[in-house]
């Protein structure tokens, strides 16, 4: 089934196009989209799926695009996809409407769509992937569940994917498993086959063996922050459902189930509980951090919002927790399973009263991982809540990222922790006495010393010596030390990365998180356009000095964001004094994630460079 | 009774326990409570529980929330850790305490208002994750620091010192407690020391959770005529259950009783509850029975104390876990970090 393509050439690339998956929720796509993507990159090419799905169980439409390029590129790329597997009749309309001119749809022919329904610009190829299974299958389940192989099989046929690298990925998948390996591996040369014995080569998107993959590993940032959790020595952690963050209390637990488990009794070197709303996990991860031991939450923006009041609690009182956010679109409900970074200016600013706290921004899953396990140290150094702020863009999709790696030689750095020996020897102790000046006071474990050690943490006003207080002098004295130590942890969250142009220029772009790299290409885009960025991710919330001298350094600077109100400009104006004139915002906020093309799009705009019409995404 | 300054001399003939510690050893600072409040008869009553059970005062955590009960942990046990954290929120943050160290006593105190009002989903969840720790609510009614206003365990049809009169069903906290699993559950009055100090001491004892109703009348707001929570009203209206002698392991028990008058329970730890039966058909091992006599005595108008229920074999959430021996906070980087090794076989399944 062929359509003839009016107008346009069809389009004809290698290992550089995007694949889009139209699904039906709970049809059982998942584990076949994630097969395609893993068999790109078993051919050595950088692929970056994408799971594109609403706030729902089953039957609303779900997509799963995948980016290919060996160039490297992972941020979105913006536009619509080169091939279209159309399988959701629902969506079909805007489906075919969103393809790239002189793109391809792939969709099940058993029963033919009229023409009408088709674009001229557009290449057809139909295979009847349910008259394939019925016949072969009589379980409906299985029906369903080959169907999805057997489109895998016709797509690999189409898109010279080496099938050895497929059946190998089934092979790991069903290890030990042989009928459901020989059953996959017949379902995939069914629809291998088919396609060679009634199609030509309709397809000009081809992928070819590459080597830029390397040794990265594919994991999502929840699971890279979970694992993080577990190397940063955290053995309570509490937490309430919520998308897109629960797979991070999830990954912890399954992760504690592998290693943390002790071998001779059985037992459990953890706690996990799954509290009955935000506010008693943030309650629990307190009340444990506070007697000792490292302790975490995992939520979003909502969770964010209940959590406010135990927030200022233990900046006030001072007391460890770590808080990951997945951020989601908001305010309220909002787009419950789209990407955002919009809780910026809510954590940083968190609870009532005078607050700063203290973030940390990973760009993808190596830093989700890192700053997950430095969470635990910074927040037992600082004694106070850290908030690691990733998105669902890199949290729930699986990402190519540096392997992890670890130092044995690193321990858990407790921070200042006053023991009973030191009390025995009668080092004097006052919880809030700022002994070494850089605002950060010793705190005892609840049960260290018989008569010594013991004081009263609540969360009104104090003197030093931890006793209540009113006193004018006494609580603008704390609030001062506090605000010394946050100075003092600007040193500690990890430093923002500048990356030069290639000449001097006046103009530098700001980003943080999951624009990263869709930054990187963007910034390639510009060059071609002979604009010249330097760039500076950001990592960590306070300010280093590095940030404000880049500032300095430029006349305009372009602060890129995926929220509407331009949240870390505001931070950026707030905390640095910068003239806001200065800072140009950049602002994607439709709850898909950030693109190349936008970027530079906007960008190009702002300094009115012409952009030449959209060649970019333009047939060969 | 507000405490008076106390000196830091004290008499040379004051009695000590076991571990060599008077009475002031486990006192706080002085209250700033109003005379004559019940909370501070709780407090004094909490101190000499701790006294007479020989507990290190370092060895107690003492929890609470917001309110004038919450504010009493300041003082009693004065060489204690203590935390007076968010309204409502005591539970949550005593769950994730005693999630740390295992080892330590929890002592919860809240109030009507912070359990009942405000942090009632919360002391729901406490009760049936069965935290090891003992929960009381110092109950009063009635709202102290903001002045007079209801809590929700405000009787219908109570009188405010206003003169309003509460149009809203009582939330009955022992009930929840029973129905949500709790393994131990009294209730007691701030006015009957005899009553309630070894109530705490069972409390004390017990592995699992432990729930104390304690009526405490605020002598500012609710001591009035019309008021439910008066101390004239609960003396009036107290319909004493059982009276509890504890007994601990290495004790002999010498206690004189009437034949089917008396019930000796048994508690993990080895501690016997010697329980003079008040209503000999009463069985305190029965849930259920437990509930539905709270129902008929309180639609009578009485107010049932007493150890109501206990579980001589509890099992605590620790167990429902299946946590380490070692508390969690005392783990070390060799147990807890899995290292470069196990890293580089994770990195190895994710290509």
């Amino acid at each position: 089934m062929l359509q003839q393509v009016d107008r346009l050439e069809a389009l004809q690339r290698v290992n550089d196009f995007v694949v889009k998956f139209a699904n039906v929720n709970g049809s059982g796509s998942a584990s076949a989209n994630a097969l395609f993507a893993k068999s790109v990159l078993r051919m050595g090419v950088t692929a970056t799926p994408r799971n594109i799905f609403p706030s729902n169980i089953q039957g609303l439409p779900t997509w799963y695009e995948v980016r290919i390029s060996e160039a490297g590129y992972m941020g979105a790329r913006g536009g619509g996809p080169d091939l279209m597997v159309a399988m959701n009749p629902q969506t079909w309309d805007g489906d075919v409407a969103s393809i790239e001119p002189g793109g391809y749809l792939f969709y099940d022919n058993t029963k033919p769509m009229p023409e009408s329904k088709f674009r001229r610009d557009i290449v057809v190829v139909g295979v009847p992937l349910t008259r394939m299974t019925n016949e072969a299958y009589s379980n409906p389940r299985e029906r369903q569940l080959f169907k999805n192989i057997v489109g895998l099989g016709a797509l690999s046929a189409l898109l010279d994917i080496d099938p050895a690298v497929i059946e190998q990925l089934l092979a790991e998948q069903f290890k030990n498993r042989e009928k459901l390996i020989t059953a996959n591996v017949r379902a995939l040369h069914m629809g291998r086959d088919w396609v060679k014995a009634n199609l030509g080569d309709p397809v000009g998107l081809k992928l070819r063996k590459a080597d830029s993959v390397g040794d990265r590993i594919l994991i999502d940032g929840n699971a890279a922050a979970a694992l993080g959790a577990v190397y940063g020595g955290a053995t309570v952690c509490a937490w309430y459902p919520i998308t897109p963050s629960s797979s991070v209390a999830e990954a912890f637990t399954s992760y504690c189930a592998r290693m943390r488990v002790d071998k001779a009794t059985g037992k459990k070197n953890y706690a996990i509980v799954q509290a009955e709303d935000e506010l008693a996990s943030i309650g629990m991860v307190i009340g444990a951090a506070w007697n000792g031991a490292r302790s975490f939450t995992a939520t979003s923006g909502p969770g964010i919002s209940l959590m406010q009041e135990f927030i200022g609690l233990a900046y006030f009182a001072e007391i460890p927790a770590v808080i990951m956010d997945v951020q989601r679109s908001g305010p309220s409900t909002g787009m419950p399973t789209r990407t955002q970074q919009t809780d910026i200016t809510a954590c940083a600013y968190a609870s009532h009263g005078d607050t700063k706290h203290v973030l940390l921004i990973p760009e993808d899953g190596f830093e989700c991982f890192e700053f997950g396990a430095l969470a635990f140290d910074l927040a037992d150094r600082l004694q106070t809540p850290i908030f690691v702020m990733l998105d669902l863009e890199i949290g729930m999709n699986d990402r190519l990222t540096k392997p992890f790696v670890w130092d044995d030689s690193r321990k858990m750095d407790r921070g200042k922790v006053m023991t009973a020996e030191e009390l025995q020897a009668g080092k004097k102790f006052g919880r809030y006495l700022d002994v070494d000046n850089d605002g950060i006071t010793y705190r005892t474990y609840p049960g260290t010393h018989p008569t010594k050690g013991a004081f009263f943490t609540r969360g009104t006003s104090k003197d030093s010596m931890a006793r209540y207080s009113e006193e004018g002098h006494d609580y603008h004295e704390n609030m001062e030390r506090l605000l010394k130590k946050h100075n003092t942890a600007r040193s500690m969250v990890p430093a923002a990365i500048e990356r030069k142009a290639k000449q001097p220029t006046r103009y530098g772009a700001i980003y943080y998180g999951s624009t990263s790299p869709a930054m990187t290409e963007a910034d390639e885009q510009l060059n071609a356009l002979g604009v010249s960025l330097d760039l500076l991710r950001v990592r960590g919330f306070p300010f280093g000095d590095e940030v404000a001298a880049f500032i300095e350094a430029h006349d305009k600077v372009f602060v890129i964001e995926q929220n509407r109100d331009g949240q870390m400009r505001s931070l950026l104006i707030n905390e640095l004094e910068i003239n806001p004139k200065q800072l140009v915002k950049i602002l994607h906020y439709d709850g898909t994630p950030i693109n190349a093309r936008f970027i530079s799009g906007a960008i190009a705009q702002a300094l009115q460079i012409a952009q030449p019409a959209k060649v970019t995404e333009v047939v060969s | 009774m507000t405490f008076i300054p106390k000196p830091k001399l004290h008499h040379p003939d004051l009695q000590k326990n076991a571990l060599g510690y008077t009475r002031r050893d486990y006192e706080g600072p002085v209250s700033t409570l109003c005379a004559g409040c019940g909370h501070d008869s709780i407090s004094a009553a909490i101190v000499k529980a701790c006294f007479e059970l020989d507990i290190e005062p370092h060895r107690v955590a003492k929890m609470s929330g917001i309110g004038c009960s919450s504010k009493t942990p300041t003082y009693f046990l004065g060489a204690s850790h203590g935390f007076n954290s968010v309204h409502g929120r005591m539970p949550s943050v005593a769950t994730g305490a005693n999630l740390a160290n295992k080892d330590l006593i929890y002592l919860g105190v809240s109030g009507d208002g912070d359990s009942a009002s405000i942090g009632l989903g919360q002391f729901a969840h406490a009760m049936r994750r069965g935290v090891n720790m003992v929960y009381i609510v110092e109950n009063n009614g009635v709202y102290g620091l903001t002045k007079g206003q209801f809590s929700a365990t405000s009787d219908k049809g109570a009188k405010s010192k206003r003169g309003v009169i509460n149009s809203d069903e009582a939330i009955d906290l022992v009930g929840l407690a029973l129905q949500l699993g709790a393994t131990f559950v009294a209730r007691s009055f701030s006015g009957d020391k005899a009553q309630l100090v070894p109530l705490i001491e069972a409390a004390l004892q017990h592995k699992g959770i432990a729930f104390i109703d304690c009526i405490s009348p605020c002598v500012a707001f609710n001591n009035h005529e019309g008021s439910t929570k008066s101390f004239d009203y609960v003396r009036e209206h107290n319909e004493a259950l059982n009276s509890l002698d504890v007994i601990s392991g290495r004790d002999e028990i010498t206690v004189d009783y009437e034949p089917g008058t008396m019930e000796m329970v048994t508690q993990h730890d080895g501690s016997v509850l010697a329980l003079r039966k008040l209503h000999t058909s009463y069985d305190v091992n029965d849930r259920v029975a437990a509930l539905s006599y709270m129902q008929e005595r309180a639609a009578a108008g009485e107010i049932v104390t007493g150890l109501l229920y206990v579980d001589p074999n509890p099992r605590d959430l620790h167990a429902h876990m299946d946590t380490v021996e070692t508390p969690l906070n005392a783990l070390g980087d060799d147990v807890l970090v899995p290292g470069a090794r196990a890293l580089e076989r994770i990195n190895a399944g994710l290509r």
